[in-house]
């Protein structure tokens, strides 16, 4: 059989538009909000003819990876100014699972189990929050007397991201000026031959072999990905997406970068709940110090509950679905909660770096918007306002070229795009956010100490620290101490010896508590798969996460991957490697920053490629 | 002689199965919770047809390919943008109620007179495919109003494949009791096929041809009519799912016995 490569040099088919986009996301959406809104006013606008297909409007196209656009991961809540503007008139309650922020509060969380890894610092400060109990303490908890400037949301929205790009897309496609297609993964940009790190240029995009086996060899149905040759290429794929990846290469981001996984539920509450639409509640310090969290709620008596698993995390075991379900138990979140019944679930990777991740924002032939692009506020923990925003200003900067009949190149767009971004809201934020969150590189409290810190100064005072690798922020094995060695063995022993997930198991030999399983809210991983995530997968694609020198695979002992793995799509082997079950991935990217073995100075022995399938749930 | 075919597939559009559905009764009747909110896909059982009708056609050069669906005409786009790359036709959206408890009778009608009124359409040469059931709440027996209002005879259910041959004539495996089918020819269109899940499978997403598509697609949608539904004195008694339990158990390396005792085990439980 030939390869791909072979096969494809004669049936690869190829087209021709003026504008390619990569991912639906916020970012895509204030872009071509912002660009079909202009050409509704202006139809017969000469600027809007296709300049690949004169005579023709303008042919622009845009490729989502997931099976749906609603099949987004993210309850939000967000000041939402930039989508605001973009919608003067907007009513929340044309988009279902959305209202306006009605209450803000902040909890920091104490550990009612007594497992959570606490610094014997944060221990002091426990025992004397217990100590006045009855004053501050309830719950558990303790809630801070006002939610902090830098935090709040105020006049903002909660919404769903999935509910979101649904009702964005088909405001977007009633118009029928652009086309939007899901189930659709793009496998790397086209570089120009004389691109490099000097010149920085793209041709469009290659889309993804449909009709492969799973190791991406031509079987039944072959069809090699097309080639879309574009005159700009937008990349808003996010922090994990295969394109905006391929174009951080060749130096073209900063190394050294922090991410976090994303983890939630959507939850239906129980009838009487007294929980208000509009409710946010941000906590920290449980189920570990490390770990934040949240609680939004939807009209309907749905709320989002998640968590957020940061890469500073240095532990070996972090995990994701198990913390969730401890952290729902919380007294002060359970109160609420218990009788409640998963709705829906699911993970995403975040960019944590902001600011300090920004790769180049625009080369010839292509700009990058949204998470990917380092548009995420890391002191506000807001991204999807901002990630709008900055497809609206390219939306304005290409409407500008395509005006004064200019051509996209990384000259254009950095004196129109480029521009209006750094003179934005979203440039000061970030800016501000900087090195908000580089204490946290030196443990919980000065993460804490340098948060405050940037956010009373507006970014003046921080804590700043030389940021390792992904790979180097995860403790190394022969690192940990020997009670900690012993009880990763003894997980290990559990998985061979009674097939137990890994994660599970690890945290069980902590001391963590079984969870109750009740079959409606605390329910197994592999359940949360099929009736939260409802996941599955297309065939006829090829396997998107490989382990590429197996060899280490096997003398790995973190096993990261596996603990980290958002849907346990990837266990372990018989012979030491890990196994990856397509049929069950979510797509979210960890196993990318959550390899302790390098295969060079910036990423992990896994190799993340793009897919399809993943999550069908429409409510996340 | 026919040497060629007018496919028109009538399709219903579901939410996706995948999700979350609560059946719920509401001012105007039964329904689902949210119906709106939940991604829509197009009934697998008439997906099937769909498919087949491509495949047809692309071996009959000069046929043609309509695909008509009621439902509001919000759902019918955002259905598009997952349909439209997977095979080559003319959508002719009717703009209706959202749900799949509307009355058959007044759906068939709806169906009929947007086919009658299809521009170019020659009856002469019309094979009106569909599904054989839907995979959710049609009533099962909307297509053969829709074919009987067209005036069309020669109808076939739960068809799993079709042979065309050069005179025109057609044959049609349709299933019977015991797994069996049944084997048919018929003389030639125009015929009414109700399809089960015929033998192909999904097709590829083609770009060039969802571009092709949408060409059309965008402003057939555009035009499209809001046709109201008369519900004709038909009232739902009681309207549910049927009942879910899952017990999983993840288990490896079971041998086929193994496997097949325990399933065994569980259809006796049930």
């Amino acid at each position: 059989m030939s390869s791909p490569e072979q096969a494809s040099e004669t049936r690869r088919q190829t087209m021709e538009v003026d504008i390619a986009c990569v991912g639906f996301g916020p970012a895509t959406g204030g872009f071509l909000t912002t660009l079909t809104q202009a050409w509704s006013q202006s139809p017969d606008d000469p600027a809007f003819e296709s300049k690949i297909a004169p005579g023709m409007p303008l042919q622009v196209l845009c490729y989502e990876r997931a099976d749906d656009l609603a099949a987004g991961v993210s309850g939000v809540v967000t000041r939402a100014e930039g989508i605001r503007a973009s919608f003067p008139k907007l009513d929340p309650t044309q988009i279902p699972m959305s209202t306006d922020v009605k209450q803000e509060r902040v909890f920091y969380l104490l550990d009612p189990i007594g497992a959570s890894r606490r610094s014997r610092t944060l221990r002091v400060v426990d025992f004397f929050l217990r100590v006045g109990e009855k004053l501050c303490v309830k719950n558990e908890a303790f809630e801070l007397p006002w939610t902090p400037a830098f935090l709040h949301k105020r006049g903002g929205l909660v919404f769903s991201i999935g509910q979101f790009n649904q009702w964005v897309a088909a405001q977007l496609m009633a118009n029928g000026l652009v086309q939007i297609w899901p189930g659709t993964p793009v496998s790397s940009p086209i570089f120009a031959e004389n691109s490099d790190a000097g010149r920085r240029a793209v041709l469009g995009i290659r889309l993804a072999d449909q009709g492969v086996d799973k190791d991406g060899m031509p079987a039944d149905g072959f069809m090699p990905g097309m080639d879309v040759h574009a005159q700009l290429t937008v990349v808003g794929d996010g922090p994990v997406g295969q394109v905006g990846r391929a174009l951080n290469q060749n130096g073209n981001r900063p190394k050294g970068r922090d991410w976090a996984l994303g983890m939630k539920m959507v939850i239906e509450l129980p009838a009487d709940s007294t929980l208000e639409p509009g409710t946010v509640w941000h906590t920290f310090g449980f189920p570990e110090p490390e770990i934040f969290g949240f609680l939004y709620v939807h009209p309907d008596r749905l709320a989002s509950v998640g968590i957020f698993v940061p890469s500073w995390m240095s532990d070996p075991a972090r995990t994701a679905y198990r913390y969730l379900q401890h952290y729902i138990q919380h007294p002060v979140l359970w109160k609420h909660l218990k009788d409640g019944a998963l709705h829906s679930w699911g993970a995403k990777s975040l960019e944590e770096s902001g600011k300090r991740g920004e790769p180049f924002l625009a080369g010839d032939g292509f700009a990058r918007i949204g998470e990917g692009s380092g548009s995420t506020n890391m002191l506000t923990g807001s991204g999807v306002d901002e990630a709008w925003t900055t497809g609206v200003q390219l939306g304005e900067a290409v409407l500008e070229l395509l005006r004064g009949g200019r051509p996209f190149t990384e000259q254009n767009l950095s004196a129109t795009y480029e521009k209006r971004r750094r003179a934005s809201w979203v440039e000061s934020g970030v800016r501000q956010a900087e090195h908000a969150r580089d204490g946290f590189h030196f443990g919980f409290v000065r993460g804490m100490v340098g948060m405050a810190l940037a956010g009373l100064t507006r970014g003046h005072l921080r804590l700043k620290a030389k940021i390792p690798s992904a790979t180097e922020q995860i403790c190394p094995f022969e690192a940990l101490d020997r009670a900690e060695k012993r009880q990763r063995d003894d997980a290990t022993q559990k998985v061979i010896e009674e097939g137990r997930p890994f994660h599970d198991a690890l945290l069980t030999a902590r001391g963590w508590p079984e969870i109750p399983f009740d079959g409606r809210l605390l329910v197994t991983q592999q359940d949360a798969l099929l009736i939260g995530g409802k996941v599955q997968a297309m065939p006829g694609f090829a396997d998107h996460v490989r382990f590429l020198n197996k060899e280490l695979c096997r003398s790995c002992r973190e096993r990261t991957c596996i603990a980290m793995c958002s849907g346990q799509a990837i266990t372990q082997g018989a012979d030491g490697t890990p196994v990856f079950e397509r049929e069950k991935c979510v797509h979210c990217g960890a196993c990318l920053w959550n390899c302790a073995h390098a295969a060079d100075e910036e990423s992990g022995n896994i190799e993340f490629l793009a897919g399809a399938g993943g999550l069908h749930s429409a409510e996340n | 002689m026919i040497d060629s075919f007018h496919i028109v597939v009538c399709a219903g559009i579901v939410p996706d199965p995948l999700q979350t559905l609560e059946p719920i009764v509401g001012p105007t009747g039964p329904g689902v919770k949210n119906e709106m909110l939940l991604p829509a896909v197009l009934d697998p059982w008439a997906a099937s047809a769909l498919y087949e009708a491509a495949s047809l056609a692309a071996k009959r050069p000069g046929s043609r390919v309509w695909l008509v669906s009621l439902g509001p005409k919000a759902k019918l786009q955002q259905l598009m943008m997952s349909v439209a790359q997977k095979a080559s036709f003319e959508l002719v959206p009717i703009d209706g109620p959202i749900g799949g408890f509307t009355d058959a009778h007044a759906a068939a009608a709806a169906i009929a007179d947007a086919i009658g009124a299809i521009s170019g359409l020659d009856r002469s040469k019309l094979l009106l495919f569909g599904g054989w059931e839907s995979a959710t709440r049609g009533a099962g027996i909307t297509l053969q109003f829709a074919g009987e209002r067209l005036g069309i005879m020669d109808q076939f259910q739960g068809v799993d494949r079709i042979d065309s041959h050069d005179d025109g004539s057609f044959e049609v495996l349709e299933r019977v009791e015991g797994g069996k089918h049944q084997a048919s020819v018929c003389m030639g269109p125009p015929a009414v096929l109700g399809w089960a899940t015929g033998n192909l499978a999904e097709p590829r997403n083609n770009p060039q041809v969802g571009m092709a598509n949408m060409r059309t697609i965008m402003p057939a949608l555009q035009k499209a009519k809001s046709v109201p539904m008369a519900s004709n004195g038909l009232s739902y008694i009681s309207v549910s799912l049927p009942s879910q339990q899952r017990t999983t158990r993840v288990v490896k390396d079971l041998t086929a016995d193994e496997i097949a005792h325990d399933l065994v085990a569980w259809i006796e439980a049930e």
